[in-house]
């Protein structure tokens, strides 16, 4: 087989050694089978998704977008995203800055329970909420007397939301957080800065990419969400649907193109949201590798400051 | 007296575990740079902490030329401090940083523009203004974060280690700029640091630290001749540790017999602590003399201008001597000699059981 090869390649697989220096089958066949999975699992439902979008033309594609439901459910879903990423924006913060900055007991429990949610089926965290506020929940009596409607209701929907995205913000705000410790706040504290002052002056610029990529986790999961929102809404169409639950109840009523029209701007969020992570995480990355390697190659690139000690 | 410390105690943690700062007392003069020297674990950062007003106290007073400020926030005692890790705000400009006191403060643009330009004269980067933490080297950023610390014109400067992160030649470099830059500025100084070398060139005044507690304050020429216990004798000097007894009022080491700490019994034990650079090696001779030993060269390490040996006693024990290269190479010494081991001094300890 090797003989088959052109001379370049035999040179190359030559100069490898050891672990690297598989047999060119193997490597084919491995890549090959790495190619083939991708495609199944990845590239071919993705393409399929804007196939049958656009199967009917282009006019198909649009009518199926600015029909009243699909345009209802498009608006709630960024209703509900406006309303939940900043809630759990703020709650995030609160949480990460408790958590990073202070020792107190229950601190690992505390710890463990933001993680909850995200460990949790989505289908249980929605029944939980269906447990505690619908007609025979807990709650519901009470709200219901007064006339508010929880469940199957937008109420319903952005709890059941901010529950299942309660841990992403803090989480990375956390891990930020942890990794530059602190004493850039207690220097401003010294220096006669207030709380506020210290959030926002020295605090946030510190972890401002941090809290972005935890944004961009928060909202893509929030107008992403299925299983929670699904036990919670009550599919009301026009009313209580959400992008997720317009495609599932377009898809079985043989609806295609307007399923995977609207599946198509999902799935359109869900590549943004891959870039926009991939920007972040490469800033993240790059502020953290310059950090402390600017600061030691300089060192040694300025020997002693010029006219420096004397 | 500018910094007056009384019993000041700090525990972290739950009750039984040791206490970070443990009935501290100490006063810092005025215009003066004061060392709290001491191993890690010492409580020596703990106590700057608590004077800067970073940390509560269990117990105990802080008082900042003569005022009590054991409760007063940190903000409002007048301490500028710097960190270790710098702290700088490294989204902010050179400017930015050191006139973020002022900012807070409400002064106006012009006041903060002059004072900036000021400071960073003094600290000897001109022009630097515009430049991020990110664009300076470890030293000039230490100097940047004392010239933030000094912008709000605070009655005591508190150093955590300030060169603790820096390599050992801008560490040398640095202390020596400190020292000058203290001198023109006089602002009293308390300078947290392991380095007994640093603590002994800067300040007059040293508070050495051990387990939370202050085992000896004085000169760095007090500690070193006088070390109150046998930490501070070893903690100060790398010293060969030799065991012995009491007899007839001289410690009696089996190779070696100094005077005896006053008032010991006969028949206790001692440890007597014998620094590198006391002990002497000289050619052998025939002639008996007091206090030498016969030993053998072990191990021969030469570390610049001086020499560093490891010889094996009569009594089978290990001393390392420290002489200077020119004395070595003058007598010769190669290894596996047979030389001469003459002790100049020792400190003495009593060995103490009860611990």
């Amino acid at each position: 087989m090797s003989t088959s090869l052109p001379p370049i390649r035999s040179v190359e697989s030559r100069r490898q050694v050891g672990v690297a220096a598989e047999r060119p089958w193997v490597r084919w066949l491995l890549t090959a089978v790495a190619l083939a999975f991708v495609a199944t699992f990845l590239v071919v439902p993705l393409a399929i998704v804007f196939f049958e979008a656009f199967a009917k033309g282009p006019a198909a594609y649009v009518a199926a977008i600015i029909e009243d439901e699909a345009l209802a459910a498009i608006r709630l879903t960024l209703v509900i995203a406006a309303i939940v990423v900043p809630l759990n924006f703020i709650f995030g913060l609160a949480a990460a800055w408790l958590l990073a900055r202070y020792d107190f007991f229950g601190k690992s429990i505390l710890l463990s329970l933001i993680d909850l949610p995200f460990s949790v089926s989505p289908v249980i965290s929605g029944l939980i909420f269906v447990l505690l506020f619908g007609a025979q929940g807990w709650f519901g009596p009470f709200f219901a007397d007064r006339g508010i409607s929880i469940i199957f209701a937008v109420p319903g929907i952005v709890l059941a939301t901010a529950f299942v995205t309660f841990s992403l913000v803090a989480r990375e705000v956390l891990a930020v957080m942890q990794a530059q410790g602190s004493a850039e706040e207690e220097a401003a504290f010294i220096l006669g800065a207030s709380g506020p002052q210290i959030l926002w002056h020295v605090t946030l610029p510190k972890i401002r990419w941090g809290v972005l990529y935890g944004v961009i986790l928060c909202n893509a999961r929030a107008m992403g969400e299925f299983g929670a929102v699904s036990v919670v809404s009550g599919h009301v169409r026009g009313q209580t649907n959400t992008m997720p639950l317009e495609v599932e109840i377009l898809y079985n009523e043989y609806r295609f193109v307007g399923a995977f029209a609207v599946a198509s701007l999902l799935t359109l969020l869900a590549v943004a949201t891959l870039v926009l992570k991939k920007i972040v995480e490469r800033t993240v990355s790059r502020q953290r590798r310059d950090a402390p390697a600017a600061g030691k190659g300089l060192a040694l690139a300025l020997p002693a400051p010029p006219t420096g000690a004397r | 007296m500018s910094v007056v410390v009384r019993n000041l105690s700090k525990r972290f943690g739950r009750q039984g575990e040791a206490a970070a700062a443990a009935a501290v007392s100490f006063a810092a003069p005025t215009g003066r740079i004061t060392s709290l020297l001491g191993p890690s674990g010492s409580g020596k950062s703990t106590v700057l902490r608590l004077i800067a007003g970073l940390e509560e106290p269990d117990e105990g007073r802080i008082e900042i030329d003569g005022v009590d400020c054991t409760t007063t926030p940190a903000r409002a005692r007048g301490v500028g401090f710097a960190f270790q890790s710098y702290a700088l705000f490294d989204h902010m400009t050179v400017h930015d940083n050191i006139g973020f006191g002022l900012r807070i403060r409400k002064a106006t643009r012009a006041e903060i523009d002059a004072k900036v330009k000021e400071l960073l004269l003094l600290v000897q980067l001109p022009g630097y203004e515009g430049r991020y933490p990110s664009q300076l080297s470890g030293g000039q950023r230490q100097r940047i974060a004392l010239a933030r610390a000094l912008a709000i014109r605070p009655k005591v400067l508190l150093l955590d280690e300030p060169f603790g992160a820096l390599d050992a030649r801008v560490r040398v470099e640095l202390r020596e700029w400190l020292a000058e830059f203290q001198t023109s500025t006089g602002v009293t100084t308390i300078l947290v640091t392991h380095d007994q070398e640093e603590a002994f060139e800067l300040s007059e005044h040293v508070v050495l630290l051990q387990d939370g507690k202050v085992v000896q304050t004085g000169s760095p020429h007090d500690l070193y001749d006088r070390p109150a216990t046998p930490f501070v004798a070893s903690f100060l000097g790398g010293a060969n540790v030799l065991r012995g007894q009491i007899r007839d009022g001289r410690a009696d080491m089996g190779s070696f017999a100094v005077e005896g700490p006053a008032g010991a019994e006969n028949g206790a034990s001692v440890r007597a602590f014998v620094r590198p650079q006391d002990i002497r090696i000289e050619k052998p001779t025939d002639q008996p003399m007091a206090n030498v030993q016969l030993a053998r060269v072990e191990r021969v390490t030469r570390i610049g201008g001086s020499v560093k040996l490891a010889v094996r006693l009569g009594t089978g024990e290990s001393v390392t001597v420290q002489m200077a290269k020119t004395e070595i190479d003058g007598l010769g010494v190669e290894l596996g000699d047979r030389v001469m081991v003459d002790l100049k001094e020792a400190k003495v300890f009593v060995e103490d059981y009860t611990i």
